[in-house]
């Protein structure tokens, strides 16, 4: 079996490294440091750790204090309790100040599992996405994950990284260049395109070779920076392909899906169909049950690649 | 012989400027901005080690109104204190202007944190006096908080926390004038005792009357001596203070007065209409 890693511990390794090159790297966590991960930078940095406790409002707040006094600050706590609880201090005391504070959330999506939906975030890209100043990332294995991290770190400004709790193969080699607001082609294509971000990216590439068995072409990019949104690489893929099929553990919608609708409608439409959440909660239940149920398949990308690639 | 008649003599500039920036504006809050005028004089012309031509300066002691419907006092000031030209004073809340109708830390030179929603200037004000125990600077960090904001529960987090990291680099004031804006805090939702609850989340608390000069130095003092936890100063003041038909009334927490009410307080405070 291939390698996995979560994003979560991927996370909680670039902390430890980041913390050795950036002493101005200061790690907060809301009582989960053993699950977000933040807790191996406590270990290594017992001083630039602080635990707020079960106090998510302070957890930002305390952030943005930070950030004004030069900290470069990272706060943990699951998705929900981050863009939700704290929602309005994001907004308002970290991107409407534009300060330079690091939101990694982890547990978001279905895959959060048996905790079920109260604990699942499908909405934290949408309400990400919609404030000004924010930068959203969403990396699709270990290796993006901690890449992602480092430059957040580089970034000046607020940026919201998506993490998430359960192993995920590796797709990326450890070369890989990323860099915020550019989308990646893992695999060409010229009839459909699947454009896809986080957890999913790696089903749409399964996806990809099960249609190729059928004759089917799809390019597949990877999104990894919802915002902002690569704009190019969308466009390009519009004008070279029939149209796009977007996945994401997510909500259909405000998330991945919505984003690059926006890209295509205002600027050169194509037939675009979503594979998401379907605008319902999760429940409890094993990561790949919850996948299923709720469509985050590689058989329901096949059949809107499909869709696509039937229209006339 | 009045030892803090040059203190009295800026408060009530301060209460000038107010009148008139709200005049102008014909928007805002005065009842919160007049009743915190000493504590903010005291503040800025006596107490903080700040520097209006380099107001980012790292060593600076740092001040957050959490409380940031109160901007005019804190926008009187620091035009006083050289920050930025008086006539600023006269764009308030205007299109474009740097001065917002709550605090901006990125378009106001000596704001140095924006605030607005309540409870939030508490919690980065933690932020600020955590970062200076990191770094071991001997900065202080002040931050003004209203009676009715204590009613929101990241104050109560955030007062955990404070407690928890012991940071006694961190002085709050509490300007405790008893009203919000739909009426007196008992009648709204009780926060008495304010002083017992904040001392049972571990603080030091001084309580104080809001005007005088003389108990507001030493509270700020006996603050700078406290080791191991913060400093809440309850500071009982008069919504409105200054202006006579302002005074305890509810209805002056955010309303602009007209001509005729603007000369009268002016006429009250000594001053006239600017401009």
């Amino acid at each position: 079996m291939a390698k996995t890693i979560a994003t979560r511990d991927a996370y909680g390794q670039a902390l430890k490294e980041l913390g050795e090159k950036n002493k101005d790297i200061v790690v907060l966590d809301a009582d989960l440091s053993g699950s977000t991960k933040t807790g191996v930078f406590r270990e290594s940095y017992p001083d630039r750790f602080f635990n707020v406790g079960i106090a998510e409002q302070n957890l930002i707040g305390t952030a943005a204090g930070l950030a004004t006094s030069g900290k470069i600050p990272f706060a943990s706590t699951f998705a929900v309790f981050a863009t939700g609880r704290a929602f309005e201090i994001i907004r308002n005391s970290i991107c409407y100040p534009k300060l330079n504070v690091k939101v990694a959330a982890t547990h978001a999506g279905l895959t959060v599992g048996e905790d079920g939906a109260t604990h699942q975030a499908l909405e934290d890209l949408s309400i990400m996405r919609s404030l000004p100043n924010m930068v959203v990332l969403n990396p699709a294995d270990g290796v993006e994950a901690k890449k992602c991290v480092f430059k957040a770190a580089e970034h000046y400004g607020p940026v919201y990284i998506r993490l998430g709790r359960s192993g995920l193969p590796v797709i990326f080699d450890e070369d890989y260049d990323f860099e915020i607001g550019k989308g990646v082609e893992l695999g060409s294509g010229e009839d459909v395109t699947i454009v896809a971000t986080g957890i999913m990216v790696k089903k749409a590439l399964d996806a990809r070779e099960e249609l190729l068995k059928e004759g089917i072409s799809a390019r597949v990019i990877n999104i990894s920076t919802i915002k902002p949104i690569d704009n190019d690489i969308i466009l390009k893929a519009a004008k070279e392909t029939k149209g796009i099929v977007t996945v994401e553990e997510h909500n259909i919608i405000g998330g991945l899906g919505s984003a690059v609708a926006e890209v295509l409608v205002e600027n050169y439409p194509v037939p675009l169909l979503r594979v998401g959440v379907k605008d319902s909660f999760g429940q409890s239940g094993t990561g790949d049950d919850l996948l299923k149920k709720y469509g985050l398949t590689v058989e329901n990308i096949i059949e809107k690649v499909k869709n696509i690639y039937n229209f006339k | 012989m009045d030892n803090y008649k040059d203190y009295k003599d800026i408060a009530n500039d301060l209460r000038i400027s107010i009148i008139n920036m709200l005049y102008k504006s014909q928007s805002g809050h005065p009842g919160g901005s007049l009743s915190a005028c000493e504590i903010v004089t005291a503040l800025y012309f006596k107490e903080m080690r700040v520097d209006p031509t380099n107001p980012n300066w790292d060593e600076r002691d740092r001040f957050v109104l959490s409380k940031g419907h109160a901007a005019p006092v804190i926008y009187a000031a620091l035009s006083k204190k050289g920050y930025f030209p008086k006539e600023e004073l006269s764009n308030l809340r205007k299109i474009d202007s740097m001065l917002q109708g709550h605090p901006d830390m990125k378009g106001t030179p000596g704001v140095d944190m924006t605030t607005g929603s309540l409870g939030q200037g508490l919690s980065a004000a933690n932020g600020m006096a955590l970062a200076g125990k990191i770094d071991k600077k001997d900065y202080r960090v002040y931050a003004l908080l209203g009676d009715g904001e204590v009613q929101e529960g990241i104050v109560w987090e955030t007062a955990m926390f404070a407690a928890h990291y012991k940071l006694d680099n961190l002085t709050v004031f509490l300007d405790h004038n008893g009203f919000q804006i739909d009426g007196r805090n008992k009648d709204v939702m009780n926060i008495e005792p304010i002083d017992d609850k904040f001392k049972a989340f571990g603080w030091h608390v001084i309580s104080i009357d809001g005007h005088n000069f003389e108990e507001i130095f030493n509270a700020i003092d006996e603050a700078k001596k406290v080791e191991g936890k913060p400093t809440i100063i309850i500071a009982k003041t008069i919504k409105g203070k200054g202006v006579s038909f302002m005074e305890d009334q509810v209805g002056w927490h955010g309303k602009a007065p007209n001509k005729e009410e603007t000369k009268k307080a002016l006429d009250e405070l000594g001053g006239e209409i600017d401009g």
